[in-house]
């Protein structure tokens, strides 16, 4: 009897593997960027329903592990969001698919609403560390950055420029826990991506420079870094077909609905 | 099972014993190949004694990851050793058996809830209360002691009931037929004659909150400081290897490797003294 089940229940769980993962499907995998996973996963979703012999798998992990993965073959398609592709990733062909903003962004109780770039350079490195050194309430900044590796900090110190991190900054490791960090915090500053913006954080000016898509697109707000899809060797068969369907109209206006930029 | 034969019954269930021996082994061998090489080649003062963690220069000092650890971790016996042993001893001696069996398991239950949920409540309520009352980020070394300090509640209470139900009933009753009162007897015959079990408690405990990961990530702030007060935000190894492992390459990973080494050798370290106050007790009786 209980052999029985347990054969049973082998040769069902055997036959949804093979269902599963049968059918001669292509499949893709991409890996890396968290800021622009969310929209790879929406993009693919949609190139599967128009291309449904196509299966995509969507990972995070980071622009790093991105560009590890597309040289490992780990993922045919590695997401990195830098300013300046590193050099472990000089073998890879390399797509811009979007551009994104990095917002600076602090709590909307906050009255401060535009920084210079040399004031968030100081407040980023400590030399400025009260609000009220900037124009705001007489309190102390707390200065919310990410972890060493990511690619919107890395983005983020390039542009800057000359950033050496004060000691004493809280350090979050991902986008979203710098939105839940600087929401709940009246006196902190960060920076996140700028598709992920909303009612509960303020994005502050830079250069008197507002952070939305037109001032962006217009090429007014500095703070901007290219997405890339990164493929080892050429682009052909279904990868090519999938990063042409993201380059169409179709796939930019996806990018653009949801906040980030278009390539071009 | 005749099939099989007491033979080898015995056969496989030793394999099974050594099967997570070997994973132990395995494991400690990775993490020591992995690492070892880097802190020999980066040099062992340099990596322990440097508060220099700027892995995008090359440079690898996890000084106040140690010590971070080693405050979040006192911290925590602070807040988590007192309240689990008065805990225990109020629900061992005052409490009437049948009550103590439902509260006990409700306080193992606790060690039920995932770590994730501790560190969510750790930013939404406690951080919030620390930074309106005391200032700082609220983000702190003093939070993550808090959370740590009730996770390891429910690992230094029921080892500690343990320890003094093991206290054979005719100790107390000497003493109480000496004219001592209840709490006379619990601190001067009970706690003495449990004490070696309680202090494994503790340990364990502690062995518990160094190597509590999530939590302190969520609640601690995680930058690279020494701290000067409890309401300084701080990173603990077990942190510094979960932020920067899915980002790191090359000699950043290995650095993370070598760190996994340092928080292997204190977490052994622990152990062993907690083994070594185990048995004293075992001797004892």
């Amino acid at each position: 009897m209980i052999r029985n089940s347990l054969l049973l229940s082998l040769i069902l769980i055997v036959s949804l593997m093979v269902w599963g993962c049968g059918k001669g499907k292509t499949s893709l995998t991409l890996a890396g960027s968290t800021a622009f996973q969310p929209f790879a996963e929406k993009l693919a979703d949609q190139y599967m329903t128009s291309h449904p012999e196509v299966a995509i798998t969507v990972q995070g992990g980071g622009s790093a592990v991105g560009i590890q993965s597309a040289n490992s073959g780990a993922a045919q398609i590695g997401m990195a969001d830098l300013v300046k592709l590193p050099e472990e990733a000089k073998d890879l062909t390399a797509t811009v698919v979007a551009q994104d903003g990095i917002a600076v962004v602090v709590n909307p109780q906050n009255k401060v609403v535009n920084l210079s770039t040399d004031q968030v350079r100081d407040i980023f490195n400590g030399k400025i560390k009260n609000w009220k050194e900037v124009g705001g309430n007489d309190v102390p900044i707390t200065v919310v950055s990410r972890e060493a590796g990511s690619g919107t900090r890395s983005s983020f110190e390039q542009i800057v420029g000359n950033i050496n991190l004060k000691k004493d900054a809280l350090i979050q490791d991902s986008n979203g826990t710098i939105r839940e960090t600087v929401a709940n915090d009246a006196n902190s500053i960060g920076y996140l991506s700028h598709g992920l913006i909303n009612e509960k954080i303020k994005a502050l000016k830079v250069d008197d420079q507002d952070c939305t898509t037109e001032s962006i697109v217009a090429g007014n707000y500095k703070l901007v870094r290219p997405i890339f899809l990164l493929v080892k060797g050429n682009l052909q068969g279904e990868i090519k077909n999938f990063i042409d369907y993201i380059l169409s109209d179709e796939g930019q206006k996806t990018i653009k609905a949801d906040g980030l930029l278009p390539a071009k | 099972m005749k099939l099989i034969g007491e033979k080898g019954v015995k056969r496989i269930l030793m394999a099974t014993a050594f099967s997570a021996i070997s994973a132990l082994l395995l494991i400690a061998l990775f993490i020591i190949n992995e690492g070892l090489p880097f802190i020999f080649k980066y040099g062992i003062k340099e990596f322990l004694f440097s508060s220099d963690w700027q892995p995008h220069l090359g440079k690898f000092g996890i000084y106040p990851m140690i010590v971070a650890s080693l405050w979040v971790t006192l911290g925590a016996m602070i807040v988590g050793a007192p309240l689990g042993v008065a805990g225990a001893l109020f629900l061992s001696e005052y409490v009437p058996k049948s009550v103590m069996n439902i509260i006990k398991p409700a306080i193992e239950l606790l060690a039920a809830i995932p770590s994730v949920v501790y560190g969510f409540i750790g930013v939404m309520v406690l951080a919030p209360i620390i930074r309106e009352n005391f200032g700082g980020p609220g983000l702190s070394l003093l939070a993550a002691s808090i959370i740590l300090g009730i996770m390891i509640l429910p690992t230094v209470i029921s080892i500690s009931i343990d320890s003094i139900l093991a206290v054979p009933q005719s100790y107390r009753e000497g003493s109480l037929a000496l004219g001592a009162t209840t709490w006379q007897t619990i601190h001067m015959v009970t706690v003495k004659a449990s004490r070696s079990g309680i202090i494994a408690s503790i340990i364990l405990g502690m062995g518990r909150a160094i190597g509590e990961t999530m939590a302190v990530i969520m609640v601690a702030g995680n930058s690279v400081n020494i701290p000067h007060s409890p309401l300084d935000s701080v990173r603990t190894l077990t942190a510094n290897i979960a932020l920067e492992m899915s980002y790191a390459t090359g000699l950043h990973r290995q650095a993370l490797f070598a760190t996994g080494v340092i928080l292997f050798i204190v977490i052994i370290i622990l152990n062993s003294i907690a083994s070594v106050a185990i048995r004293k007790r075992m001797v004892k009786r």
